[in-house]
């Protein structure tokens, strides 16, 4: 069928490249308009929450309605510098790639309110399952630079020994599990570890984040049923870039009218969320975290963002979308947003924000040059090569010691 | 010591895990209150409580996921998947992910728990209820894969699999749940209490992972089986008086090859036998691993005695399997090469 036409239906994406896009047809709540009902809530009162888009910073940047978490200009601006450091270091990184310096790369521009808010919501302890692209919660929980560059150029003080792609992190101590490559298999983890976290009598909860695409994946079903089934104090956040590699979330959802109104047939809470909004995720999350601590079950949080670049370094949207969708996105970008909301209340500048940025520029320039003391993937010192025998079991077999000797390490 | 069955002695274990540990907990389709299909769980859901030994969905990858993300946080699950033949939905978080979680953290997380499903034929149960597919579960690092024989060592082997701190993939030959078997179609069920593997203490012990046992010391030729063929093999050799150094595997991840070479390089002949179909079977592994390792030592062709490469047939069941007859056949043929 070369004419376009389909004899059952195919959904395609509004845009290609070459289209002028327009996103009015989107028709999305206005901020502040969403009612905030008791975290405590049946998940009967989450409906229009579900297929409405809860928001607090409106059009003027000004913050509205029930949602607004009343936070301090202290966290804001906090939330404002991990989000521009989290984007400096993903510019950065891209670049290094680019130079060879390492294997693969993945940003998270335009959406790091969803990782770097949900992130301060939750308490530091927290269990996150993050998939590839909530780096931001690790720059908000304060880890070191140093550490995660060292890792993403697979050196000598790679924590994962040279193991994992690059931003595949895992930080244990900052309650940051291992992320995998295979798509949704977080989700009934995290389900089981919140249930452990229950078990246990313990106040903790987890968190997990997975990509619009991945909702089709059966591990969706198996997580929000695993939740549902025991009410799990867990959180799953469904990250709608709009583009799972150059498929539209059109081709996950179907006909469905958001992603979180799918949690609703599971009987859960489910909200969706302007994911460009600092205040609406931190809010959201914030709501989430509460209902779960109260031992009232799983939120299935829908954060609507957009994917500002590619999803890889080995991808290239050229080839199916338009360049300028991401300056036509209406709802904005996350860490201007925040910022023009700052300076309306007078609590920044752009003296100040010009003056954050050079320091984290400076910071990640520095980071790397100490990173790449310890080594870099192609130039080495990486891990010792014996240690790929590691791990496997707590104790290498007669297998793994003889092959070990067999390739002579 | 009290006479049981493999369901008894997998039973005792879990009580015995459940009694010592609070951080153990056990779940599966009908596993809770009822007890489980097979029983294996009988009576723990009263005993433990609902939040120790539970029901859960009929989603195998939930099951798994969830005692992937159970062990993170330092609980030791018991996943019991209804059949070996139904694992395959949860494919991927066992061989992605709980596999894995050890290596791909460098050590941060762990998880061991054990996976337990009965496996194998010989019950009539056509090709949903009889595979056999712990070939697709050798074939990944990081997992442990044990198949017991015998009430003792299902016991044994069952505490030391959660105790390892690993993953294991643990199957049960159902076949034999209530009695050893021969091997000859339709024989009438022998009881365990007769048999001295029946006897199984009451509290903890624990048979070590990655040693098999020379269960009938021979000269004539060596045979390789575990799960319900470890039985089938002793009836060949006693049928045919062929005297056949059998040996019970008892794990085949890592397996133990210190044991099956000695007796291979006293004997130089030997069958390998699986349930499996052949190709690419456990049985493979074994054979190549034999010729590595005992190469001079060989007199004949190794003989792979396994399933037939078709889907487990209901029906023709005894055309498939390999019976005592079979097993006989075998062990001539490499005695004679």
């Amino acid at each position: 069928m070369s004419n376009g036409q389909s004899r059952f239906h195919v959904p395609t994406p509004p845009y290609r490249p070459g289209d002028e896009p327009d996103f009015t047809h989107l028709d999305l709540q206005k901020a502040g308009a969403a009612p905030r009902p008791d975290p405590a809530v049946g998940w009967e009162e989450t409906r229009d929450l579900a297929t409405g888009l809860v928001g607090v910073l409106d059009h003027n940047h000004q913050a509205v309605g029930a949602w607004n978490p009343e936070l301090s200009a202290e966290v804001l601006r906090e939330g404002l510098s991990h989000m521009v450091l989290t984007r400096i270091y993903d510019e950065r990184m891209l670049k290094l790639q680019r130079q060879g310096k390492m294997s693969f790369y993945m940003k998270s521009t335009g959406e790091e309110a969803v990782a770097v808010a949900a992130a301060m919501a939750l308490k530091p302890t927290d269990m996150v399952f993050p998939s590839y692209r909530q780096q931001g919660i690790l720059f908000a929980r304060g880890r070191n630079i140093v550490d995660m560059m060292c890792h993403c150029i697979s050196n000598s003080r790679d924590n994962l020994k040279g193991r994992q792609l690059p931003v595949h992190y895992t930080w244990a101590e900052g309650s940051f599990f291992t992320i995998s490559g295979n798509l949704g298999t977080q989700f009934p983890q995290a389900a089981g570890y919140a249930m452990a976290c229950a078990y246990k009598g313990e106040d903790q909860i987890a968190a997990s984040w997975i990509g619009d695409g991945t909702t089709a994946e059966g591990d969706f079903h198996a997580g929000l049923t695993l939740a549902s089934t025991y009410r799990a104090p867990v959180i799953f956040n469904v990250v709608n870039n709009q583009w799972a590699i150059s498929s539209n979330q059109n081709i996950a959802r179907g006909d469905a009218p958001t992603f979180a109104a799918k949690g609703l047939g599971y009987g859960l809470a489910s909200i969706r969320a302007d994911g460009n909004d600092f205040l609406a995720v931190y809010a959201a999350t914030q709501w989430a975290a509460e209902r779960a601590r109260q031992g009232k079950g799983a939120t299935l949080l829908e954060l609507f963002t957009y994917r500002g670049d590619a999803h890889s370094t080995s991808d290239d949207p050229t080839k199916y979308r338009p360049k300028t969708e991401f300056d036509r996105w209406p709802l904005g970008d996350p860490i201007e947003r925040l910022k023009q909301h700052l300076i309306g209340k007078d609590e920044w500048d752009e003296d100040r924000h010009a003056k954050l940025e050079e320091q984290m520029t400076a910071l990640v320039v520095k980071s790397y040059k100490e990173a790449e003391s310890h080594g870099t993937l192609h130039e080495g010192p990486l891990s010792p090569t014996e240690s790929i025998f590691e791990d496997v079991y707590a104790k290498p077999d007669w297998r793994l010691r003889r092959q070990r000797q067999d390739l002579g390490v | 010591m009290p006479a049981m069955n493999i369901i008894q002695a997998l039973n005792s274990a879990m009580d015995v895990l459940l009694e010592r540990d609070p951080d153990v907990v056990i779940f599966g389709e009908d596993a809770g209150y009822f007890g489980g299909v097979f029983k294996a769980t009988d009576k723990l859901q009263d005993k433990y409580g609902l939040d120790r030994v539970f029901d859960t969905p009929i989603n195998e990858a939930a099951i798994a996921g969830m005692a992937v993300g159970m062990a993170a946080k330092g609980l030791k699950p018991i996943a019991e998947i209804q059949f070996a033949d139904y694992i395959f939905p949860a494919i991927d978080q066992i061989v992605s992910e709980m596999s894995r979680i050890r290596y791909r953290s460098a050590g941060q997380f762990t998880a061991g728990c054990v996976v337990r499903a009965p496996w194998g034929g010989g019950i009539r149960g056509g090709q949903t209820h009889s595979m056999s597919p712990e070939a697709f579960f050798t074939h990944v690092p990081g997992l442990q894969v044990v198949v017991p024989s015998n009430p003792y060592d299902a016991k044994g082997l069952l505490i030391a699999a959660l105790e390892s701190g690993d993953p294991v993939i643990f199957f049960e030959p159902k076949r034999i749940y209530n009695g050893p078997f021969d091997g000859v179609p339709d024989t009438p069920l022998k009881s365990w209490a007769k048999h001295a593997k029946g006897e199984v203490p009451e509290g903890h012990y624990t048979v070590e992972l990655g040693k098999a046992e020379v269960v009938r010391e021979g000269e004539a030729c060596t045979v390789l089986a575990y799960g319900t063929l470890v039985h089938v093999a002793q009836a060949a050799a006693e049928a045919s008086g062929i005297d056949a150094e059998i040996i019970d595997l008892k794990t085949l991840a890592p397996y133990d090859i210190e044991t099956i070479a000695q007796s291979v390089n006293k004997t130089g002949r030997v069958v390998v036998a699986q349930e499996a179909p052949r190709t690419s079977g456990f049985a493979a592994e074994l054979a190549a691993q034999i010729q590595e390792e005992c190469f001079y030592a060989l007199e004949a062709p190794i003989f792979r005695l396994t399933g037939w490469d078709i889907p487990y047939p209901h029906a023709h069941e005894w055309a498939y399997f390999p019976t005592r007859d079979r097993f006989a056949r075998a062990m001539k043929t490499v005695t004679e090469a």
